[in-house]
C-alpha cells in the first residue's frame, strides 16, 4: 500500500473493511497514518486566543516544518491538545467529539474532563469537534454518534484528557514555585501551593503548554467526583430558551443561495419530461437544474434567493416521471408477502429444540406488525456547500448537523472530485436527529454537494444552503424499517417455556453498506434481531428473512429494539397471565441470579411506583416492562385506562440502570423524552405506508407524533451505581409501549399485537 | 414592499407580500431565532406573536401583519412574561436539542398573558400545537407552572 498523505485525517477512523471497499471503489490504495496528531489541529490551536494544552512542541514544531508529536505514544484522540483550551481570563474550552442533538453531550463530555482537570465549574464551555481523526468514537475508530455510545465510550478518554492537563498544569506551578509537583494540589481552576498561594489555570496555560504532555495519569477516586454524579443544568440552556443557539438550518453565509430537490415521487425514479418555465418565472430563482438524486434516481433542484422563492419555484415545476424501472411498494401487498414468509423458517440465530412445542400442555400463536417509521427531527435536514479555488487547490466546506462527520466529508469529496483533505466539516447543533443524520450513504450530504457542483458550473459560484421541508423529509425514506414477527409459544402451567418457535421478517438496515462487515454475521443483520430472548432463558428457535424492497431503511433511536422489546415483553407478560402469575415475581423469577441489573432497576421502578400495593383509580391497571439496550436496563411500571376503545397513558414510573449515572438531570430528560417517543408509535397514525411506490403521509398532519396532551405524569429513578457508565439516549424507549400495552391487556384481556395500537 | 413594525421598530421588508412571516424573518432580515419545522401550521416552531395573539409565521403572509406588531423570540427578554417563560426554561432545563423551544416559549408566553394560572388541562390546550420530538413536554409543564408562580 502506497501512502497517501490525503487520507490521513479521515483514514484514522476506518473500520478496516470500508477501507477494503473504499480502496476496491475507487481504486486507490489507502493507509492509515501513525498515530500523530494532524497538523491542521495544532496550526488551528495555535492561532487560537487561548491556549491549548500540549501544543507547543507541536507548534515550535510546525514552525520549523517538522512534524513531530507531542506525545510519542499517544493516539490523537488521547492529546489534550485537540480537546482543552485554557484562556488567560480562566475560561475553559472543552472540544466534544460527539454531535450534541438534544442528548446532552455538550455538557456531560465537558463534565467528565473538567472533573479530573479541577476545573472551576462556572468556566467550563463545549464546543463541537469536526472530522478531524482526533475525534473519532475511540472506541468505534469512526466519527459516530450513535449506538448510545457517547458517555459509554468516551469516559475513560476525557477523564484522561482531564488528567494530564491537569498534571501539566500541576507542573508548571510546581516550576514557578520551585517544588515538586507532588507537594501541590488543585482546586476549582487553581493551583493551591505552599504557604496558602495560590495560581489560577489562565495564569498558567501559556507556562503549561511547555511541559510534555504525560502518558500515564492518575485517575481520581469517583468517591472524590464534584462534578460528575451532580445534576448540572446543560450548558446550552439558556441560547436554546432565548432563540440565541445557532443550528445547522441558521448558517448565513456572504452571497449563500438556498435550493430545494424536488425528489422523484418512488425512491429510484427517472424523468420523462421538465417544464420550467414557469419555475424559472418565479422571481428570485436563479436556477433550475435536472440533477442526479439518491438509488439512481433524477430530480429537479431549484436554487434561489432564499427559500421560499425556491420552495414557489419548485412547485411551479411541471415534471413527468418514469416509474417503470423501479419497484412500486404497497403497503398491504408487502404486509401479505411478510405475513407468508413469517410462516417459513429464515436464516436460525438460535436454534433450540422445538420438540416439546406439540406436547406443551398451553400454546400462545401470535403475530406482531410494525410499520415504517420515519426520525421526523424538528430541524429538517439541510446542508450548506461551499466550493471555493479551482482544480488541485478546490476546497469545500460544509456546514451541518451530522452523527457521522467523516462518512459526510469523504462523501463530499468523492462527489466533489476533490481531495478529502481539503473538505471541512463544520459540525453544526442539529435540531434531533434519532438517527436520521447517519445516514451510510450520506444521502443529503451527496445531494447537497451534488447541488453545489452543478450550480458552480451554471455560474453560481456562491454558498449553496440545500434546505428539506417537512414534505421531503417524511417522504424521503430512510426508515426504521417495517417487520413482521410471527411467534409460537409452548408452555407449561407453572409458566414454563418449552419451546419458543420465532421468525421475524424486515429489511436489513446494514446491507450493502460500510457496516455490513460488523453487524451482519452469516446473512443476519443484528440490527433487526438485537433485544430477542435475552435476557430470558427460554429455549428460542430465531430466525430472520431480510426481503428486499424498494425503500431506504435506517437505524430509528433504539434500533431492533423498537420492536423486539415490545415483541419480548408482551409474551413474556402473556405468559404470566396465562398461568395466573404476577408479571413483575414472573420475570424476576425468570430473571433468576444472572442478571441483577435488570432486577434492579425492575425493582425499583415497582417500589417507586406503588405497584401492587397502591390502588389505582377505577378504569385504570399496571403494566410492566423491563428491557436491555446499548448496555442499559430500563424499567417502566405504567398506569393506563381505555375509554370507549381509546387508551390512555397516565402515569409511568421509570427504574433505570445504567451504571455510573453522569448528570442525572440529562439522564432524567433522555428517559422522559425516549419514553415519548415510545408513546409515539403506539398512537394511531404512527406509520409510514405506501401505495403505488408512493408514500402516502406527508407532514404531521398524516404522520402523527406525540402532543402535550399525550405526555404522562413521569417519575425517573436511577439505580446507585459506580461501575462505569453505559449510554442513555436511547434505552428509554423500548419499554415504554410493551409497558403500556401490558396495562390494555388486563383490562381487555387482548395485546395489541403490534404498533401502532389497533384496538378492535 | 410593505414596512412591517418587528419588535418595536419599523422595518421595510424587501420581499413579495405573500411571503410568509417565517422566511421574512429568517431569509430576508437575517433573525433566525424564529424556526422553520413543518410549514403548514401543525407544528409551532415559527410562533411568533402579532399583536399579542401567538401565529404561526409560516403560513401567514407579511401582508396580513401590516400596521400591527410583531413579536419573536429575539425580543421576548423585553417582555415581563415573556423573561418569566425564558427564565423558568432555564432553571427547569426544560431544552434538549432546542430546534422547537423557541416557538414552545413563544406559546407559553401568549398563554400566561391569557391565563395567569393555567391548569394542566389549560397547558395542554394551549401547547398542544408545539411539537418536540424530544419530548420535552413534562418539563415544558413544569416550567410553565414556575413562570405563573412568579408573575402573580
Amino acid at each position: 500500500m502506497h501512502f497517501d498523505s490525503s487520507f490521513n485525517e479521515f483514514a484514522h477512523q476506518l473500520p478496516k473493511g470500508l477501507l477494503a471497499r473504499m480502496e476496491s471503489a475507487q481504486g486507490t490504495s489507502i493507509s492509515i497514518a501513525s498515530d500523530t496528531l494532524p497538523r491542521r489541529t495544532f496550526l488551528k490551536m495555535s492561532v487560537a486566543s487561548g491556549f491549548a494544552l500540549g501544543a507547543y512542541p507541536l507548534v515550535a514544531g510546525a514552525q520549523d516544518g517538522a512534524t513531530s508529536a507531542p506525545a510519542a505514544g499517544l493516539k490523537p484522540f488521547e492529546q489534550p491538545a485537540a480537546f482543552v483550551r485554557i484562556d488567560k481570563d480562566g475560561t475553559v474550552t472543552v472540544t466534544v467529539n460527539r454531535l450534541e442533538f438534544g442528548q446532552g453531550v455538550l455538557t456531560a463530555l465537558p463534565m467528565i474532563l473538567a472533573e479530573e482537570l479541577d476545573a472551576d465549574w462556572a468556566s467550563v464551555r463545549g464546543v463541537h469537534g469536526d472530522a478531524n481523526a482526533a475525534y473519532v468514537d475511540p472506541v468505534f475508530g469512526m466519527h459516530l454518534t450513535g449506538g448510545s455510545g457517547s458517555i459509554k465510550h468516551s469516559f475513560t478518554q476525557y477523564r484522561e484528557l482531564g488528567a494530564r492537563a491537569r498534571a501539566m498544569l500541576l507542573s508548571a506551578a510546581a516550576a514557578q514555585w520551585g517544588v515538586e509537583p507532588t507537594s501541590l494540589r488543585t482546586e476549582n481552576g487553581n493551583v493551591m501551593g505552599p504557604g496558602g498561594k495560590s495560581l489560577a489555570y489562565g495564569d498558567l496555560a501559556e507556562a503549561a503548554m511547555k511541559i510534555s504532555v504525560p502518558q500515564k495519569v492518575t485517575l481520581k477516586d469517583p468517591k472524590n467526583f464534584r462534578i460528575i454524579g451532580k445534576a448540572t443544568p446543560r450548558l446550552d440552556a439558556r441560547a436554546k430558551s432565548t432563540g440565541t443557539q445557532s443550528f445547522g438550518v441558521d448558517v448565513q453565509l456572504p452571497g449563500m443561495l438556498t435550493a430545494v430537490v424536488m425528489h422523484p415521487p418512488v425512491f429510484g425514479a427517472r424523468l420523462k419530461s421538465v417544464n420550467d418555465s414557469a419555475a424559472k418565472a418565479i422571481p428570485g430563482v436563479k436556477a433550475v437544474l435536472r440533477m442526479p438524486t439518491d438509488r439512481g434516481g433524477e430530480g429537479v433542484v431549484v436554487v434561489a434567493e432564499g427559500y421560499w422563492a425556491a420552495s414557489q419555484g419548485r412547485d411551479a415545476l411541471k415534471l413527468e416521471w418514469d416509474t417503470a424501472a423501479v419497484e412500486k411498494v404497497d403497503s398491504v401487498a408487502q404486509l401479505a408477502s411478510y405475513q407468508a414468509l413469517a410462516k417459513k423458517t429464515g436464516l436460525v440465530k438460535f436454534n433450540a429444540d422445538m420438540s416439546a412445542m406439540a406436547t406443551a400442555p398451553k400454546k400462545i400463536s401470535a403475530e406482531f406488525t410494525f410499520p415504517y417509521l420515519a426520525h421526523a427531527p424538528m430541524e429538517p435536514l439541510n446542508c450548506t456547500v461551499h466550493v471555493t479555488g479551482q482544480g488541485a487547490d478546490t476546497k469545500v466546506n460544509l456546514w451541518l448537523g451530522t452523527q457521522m462527520p467523516g462518512f459526510d466529508a469523504m462523501a463530499a469529496a468523492k462527489v466533489l472530485d476533490v481531495a478529502p483533505k481539503n473538505v471541512k466539516v463544520n459540525v453544526q447543533m442539529a435540531g434531533g436527529g434519532f438517527g436520521r443524520r447517519a445516514v451510510p450513504t450520506a444521502d443529503y450530504v451527496v445531494e447537497a454537494c451534488t447541488v453545489a457542483k452543478l450550480s458552480r458550473a451554471a455560474g453560481l459560484d456562491v454558498p449553496v444552503r440545500v434546505m428539506w421541508s417537512r414534505e421531503d423529509d417524511i417522504k424521503g425514506g430512510y426508515y426504521r424499517p417495517m417487520h413482521v414477527h410471527r411467534a409460537e409459544i409452548g408452555f407449561d402451567a407453572n409458566g414454563k417455556v418449552l419451546a419458543w418457535d420465532h421468525v421475524v421478517v424486515g429489511q436489513s438496515i446494514a446491507q450493502g453498506t460500510p457496516f455490513e462487515g460488523f453487524l451482519i454475521k452469516d446473512g443476519i443483520d443484528n440490527t433487526a434481531l438485537e433485544g430477542m430472548r435475552d435476557p430470558y432463558d427460554v429455549p428460542m428457535r430465531l430466525s430472520v428473512h431480510h426481503p428486499k424492497v424498494n425503500v431506504p431503511v435506517l437505524w430509528w433511536r433504539s434500533v431492533g429494539s423498537t420492536h423486539t422489546a415490545y415483541v419480548m415483553e408482551t409474551l413474556i407478560d402473556e405468559i404470566a397471565r396465562a398461568t395466573q402469575q404476577d408479571p413483575v415475581a414472573y420475570r424476576l423469577q425468570l430473571l433468576g441470579d444472572k442478571h441483577p441489573r435488570h432486577k434492579a432497576a425492575l425493582m425499583l421502578a415497582v417500589e417507586q411506583s406503588g405497584y401492587g400495593k397502591r390502588k389505582l383509580p377505577a378504569g385504570q391497571a399496571w403494566g410492566v416492562a423491563v428491557h436491555e439496550s446499548f448496555d442499559t436496563v430500563v424499567a417502566y411500571v405504567a398506569e393506563a385506562s381505555v375509554t370507549q376503545g381509546v387508551p390512555k397513558l397516565h402515569a409511568v414510573t421509570a427504574g433505570v440502570h445504567c451504571n455510573l449515572a453522569v448528570n442525572p438531570k440529562t439522564i432524567e430528560a433522555q428517559v422522559q423524552g425516549a419514553a415519548l417517543m415510545g408513546l409515539g408509535t403506539c398512537l394511531p397514525g404512527a406509520a409510514i405506508t405506501f401505495k403505488d411506490g408512493v408514500v402516502e403521509q406527508s407532514n404531521f398532519g398524516d404522520y402523527v407524533v406525540a402532543r402535550m396532551p399525550d405526555m404522562p405524569r413521569m417519575a425517573v429513578h436511577i439505580v446507585p451505581s459506580a461501575e462505569a457508565p453505559t449510554g442513555m439516549g436511547e434505552p428509554g424507549l423500548p419499554p415504554l409501549a410493551p409497558a403500556f400495552a401490558n396495562a390494555i391487556a388486563k383490562l381487555t384481556g387482548k395485546t395489541p399485537r403490534g404498533l401502532p395500537f389497533k384496538l378492535a | 414592499m410593505p414596512t412591517l413594525n418587528i419588535n418595536g421598530k419599523d422595518t421595510l421588508v424587501e420581499a413579495n407580500v405573500n411571503t410568509p412571516i417565517l422566511w421574512a424573518l429568517r431569509d430576508t432580515l437575517g433573525m433566525t431565532g424564529t424556526k422553520f419545522g413543518c410549514g403548514v401550521a401543525l407544528c409551532g416552531a415559527c410562533t411568533v406573536h402579532v399583536d399579542g395573539v401567538a401565529t404561526r409565521s409560516c403560513v401567514t403572509p407579511i401582508s396580513a401583519a401590516v400596521g400591527k406588531k410583531i413579536t419573536t423570540i429575539e425580543a421576548l427578554v423585553n417582555d415581563k412574561v415573556g423573561l418569566a417563560v425564558q427564565n423558568a426554561w432555564i432553571a427547569h432545563d426544560v431544552a434538549q436539542c432546542g430546534y422547537c423551544q423557541s416557538g414552545q416559549v413563544m406559546s407559553a408566553t401568549a398563554l400566561l398573558k391569557d391565563n395567569q394560572k393555567p391548569s394542566d388541562a389549560d397547558i395542554d390546550t394551549a401547547m398542544a400545537g408545539n411539537i418536540c420530538r424530544c419530548g420535552t413536554y413534562a418539563r415544558v409543564r413544569s416550567a410553565i407552572h414556575a413562570a405563573a408562580a412568579t408573575l402573580v
